[in-house]
């Protein structure tokens, strides 16, 4: 009895601090996100963090701290230079699927008049394929026998298929740029379907042409669709490994292939985490980099 | 085709798919005249002002500006300005770059055109607010933005699509008056947009009253109140009582009309227009009729009815009447001189209208 009213009572209390205490609340509420943050994000990181300055030894991690990994990064060339290689050909992808996509999500926003739901979701519609089957698809289009070549010789316009077409870098910008057009499209066409249309009109009557008026209001405005669009694509490809592997070629390869080594055939985690740490920071440079940019010529325009 | 006018509307039709938005529209703009468009929603007033601006181009007919027929000019190239019913102030830009926008062209150095918008600036009383964000600025101040942004190109005709609609009533009406300062003041041709006609006769020179496409009536502000010239335009501005009527005589421009509600009455009505027999609407405004609560001597211009309900409206009041053959009650309005009686006015008492001469609006009726 005496039991039940104390439990009663904590109950009340407990009820109370979490009614008057924001924070208490505030954090509550978060829990189930800050522990699949914490568990899914913050400590994998931490894990990798701390494996790239150990050693490996056979089976076994050398469990002192030792800037080994790093200085091996530096001091092997390989490194580097293929990191260098993946940023410019994500450079690449991100700046033909951002150039592809806008006129895409320019069309949809602004010269679609109804059903505008169906268009989109025929932006998609690649993705009901599994991504593997899509790099496959490339690899059957661009091959030395693939659909261009024989295509061009059977009407003649070929008389030895195109050789570099598959397995250098250019196939990979084309595969990787078609594989992520719709986390380009999608971003960009929320931007522009937000503007409004008076601000248009208002450019050209006052004076600018359609194509003054999409210079210095249109794209302006729709920057912050264009920037997610490039870090959506930009991130993800540095690091990818399955499309370099199957349409790369030797020349195509990315760091991507060299950490997923790594982990597998060599059998080194600790440099394949100091690896990626490296590819890690790289990234977040070149983030910063571009918002600066973007942010200077916001600026520039105001 | 008046060589005075700088905006000549001839023959303008336009229409959207099956809908005729604007329907064989004719008349002349004259140089620097504060000219409203006014009329109900889906008047086609819009349409007419954004067929100026170059947002959509005549079906048939062709709009002059200062002479030049305009309609294979594009929006970017005609020598006219507009304000948006939202002010399409450029969110990406702050207040001098929303300002300094058009002037790009311009050909002014960057201390010319910096002394420019401060005048502007100076000119909508919002000196020191260049470097303000568009987010940072209020309904008012947005207005006033939008307004400097256009009159800073110097148009031959500034284009006002609603611009006074989100401003609250205090605001709205000084907005409306240094609207009407700042026109005379620079002497540019405003057309002005608006379904409000208390906003209409307090700004323009001249109205253009339009209904499902047509303009039923151009005239100044006065006239358009005092002696409209159709039961359209008598009905849409201000409040109006309408009594079924017949012409029995005439004599010069003043005609005996005999009606059922008010008697025999006379009224001023231009002979050349007028009948003997004719069917005619017999029109006076609530606030020309004075109820007197004595049986007036003379029983001209006057008649006897019952009070009905009233409303208390502050500056004035209403009183329905109901006279004897009428079912709807006739509307008067009061200006309150003194304060409220309560004790005067109550249902079901006697009371009589009278009303001057000149009060009697005669409108053609078929």
């Amino acid at each position: 009895m005496n039991n039940a009213v104390t439990l009663s009572e904590t109950r009340l209390k407990l009820r109370k601090l979490f009614l008057k205490s924001e924070p208490v609340r505030g954090y509550t509420l978060l829990s189930p996100t800050l522990l699949a943050m914490i568990f899914g994000l913050a400590m994998p990181l931490v894990v990798l963090f701390t494996l790239s300055f150990w050693l490996q030894e056979y089976l076994d991690f050398i469990r002192t701290f030792s800037l080994a990994n790093y200085l091996e990064f530096f001091q092997k060339p390989i490194y580097v230079k293929v990191l260098l290689k993946s940023i410019r050909i994500s450079g690449m992808v991100t700046i033909a699927t951002v150039l592809l996509a806008y006129p895409m999500a320019y069309f949809i926003a602004f010269r679609v008049k109804s059903n505008k739901l169906i268009w989109l979701i025929l932006i998609t519609v690649p993705f009901w394929t599994s991504y593997l089957l899509r790099v496959f698809a490339w690899k059957i289009m661009l091959g030395y026998n693939g659909v261009i070549n024989s295509g061009l010789k059977s009407l003649g316009f070929l008389t030895e298929p195109l050789a570099f077409l598959l397995y250098n870098p250019t196939s990979v910008v084309i595969t990787l740029a078609h594989a992520w057009a719709a986390f380009a499209i999608l971003p960009i066409y929320v931007s522009l379907e937000k503007i409004d249309r008076s601000l248009l009109e208002a450019g050209r009557d006052l004076g600018e042409s359609a194509w003054m008026t999409f210079l210095r209001v249109t794209l302006p405005l729709s920057l912050p669709g264009v920037i997610a669009a490039s870090l959506l694509v930009f991130i993800p490809t540095v690091g990818d490994y399955v499309t370099p592997s199957l349409v790369g070629g030797p020349r195509g390869i990315m760091i991507g292939n060299l950490i997923q080594s790594m982990f597998g055939q060599s059998q080194n985690w600790p440099m394949g985490a100091a690896i990626s740490v490296m590819s890690m920071f790289t990234v977040a440079a070149m983030i910063g980099l571009f918002l600066w940019g973007t942010h200077s010529y916001r600026k520039r325009v105001a | 085709m008046d060589h005075d006018a700088i905006i000549s509307f001839q023959n303008v039709s336009k229409h959207f798919g099956k809908v005729k938005a604007v329907d064989h529209v004719n008349f002349d703009i004259q140089r620097g005249e504060f000219f409203s468009l006014l009329g109900p929603s889906g008047c086609g007033k819009t349409t007419l002002l954004r067929m100026v601006a170059g947002f959509e181009t005549p079906s048939s007919g062709e709009v002059f500006l200062d002479g030049e027929p305009m309609s294979v000019s594009p929006p970017n190239r005609r020598p006219v300005n507009m304000v948006f019913q939202n002010y399409a102030i450029f969110p990406h830009l702050d207040v001098r770059g929303n300002i300094a926008f058009g002037m790009r062209k311009a050909g002014l150095t960057r201390s010319e055109l910096d002394r420019r918008i401060d005048e502007v600036l100076e000119l909508i009383k919002l000196p020191g607010y260049g470097r303000r964000g568009a987010d940072e600025l209020s309904g008012g101040q947005r207005q006033r933005v939008a307004l400097a942004r256009a009159l800073i190109k110097q148009p031959k005709v500034l284009l006002l699509d609603e611009p006074l609609g989100a401003l609250d009533k205090k605001l709205r009406e000084q907005m409306q008056i240094e609207l009407r300062q700042l026109q005379q003041q620079i002497g540019i041709t405003f057309l002005f947009v608006t379904h409000d006609q208390e906003e209409a006769l307090t700004l323009s020179d001249r109205i253009a009253v339009m209904s499902e496409g047509q303009v039923i009536e151009i005239a100044s502000p006065s006239q358009l109140y005092e002696s409209p010239g159709s039961r359209f335009v008598a009905d849409f501005i201000g409040s109006m009582n309408f009594f079924e009527g017949e012409i029995s005589s005439q004599e010069g421009s003043t005609v005996r009309i005999q009606t059922q509600t008010l008697g025999d009455l006379s009224a001023a009505y231009p002979a050349e227009s007028s009948t003997v027999g004719q069917r005619v609407w017999v029109a006076i405004r609530p606030e020309k009729l004075l109820p007197v609560f004595t049986e007036p001597q003379s029983r001209t211009n006057s008649v006897a009815g019952q009070m009905g309900a009233s409303a208390y409206l502050g500056d004035r009041s209403h009183f329905y009447v109901y006279l004897a053959q009428r079912r709807e009650p006739v509307l008067v309005a009061l200006q309150n001189l003194e304060r409220m009686k309560d004790h005067l006015y109550q249902p079901n008492q006697s009371v009589w209208l009278q009303w001057a001469l000149d009060a009697v609006v005669v409108l053609p009726r078929d």
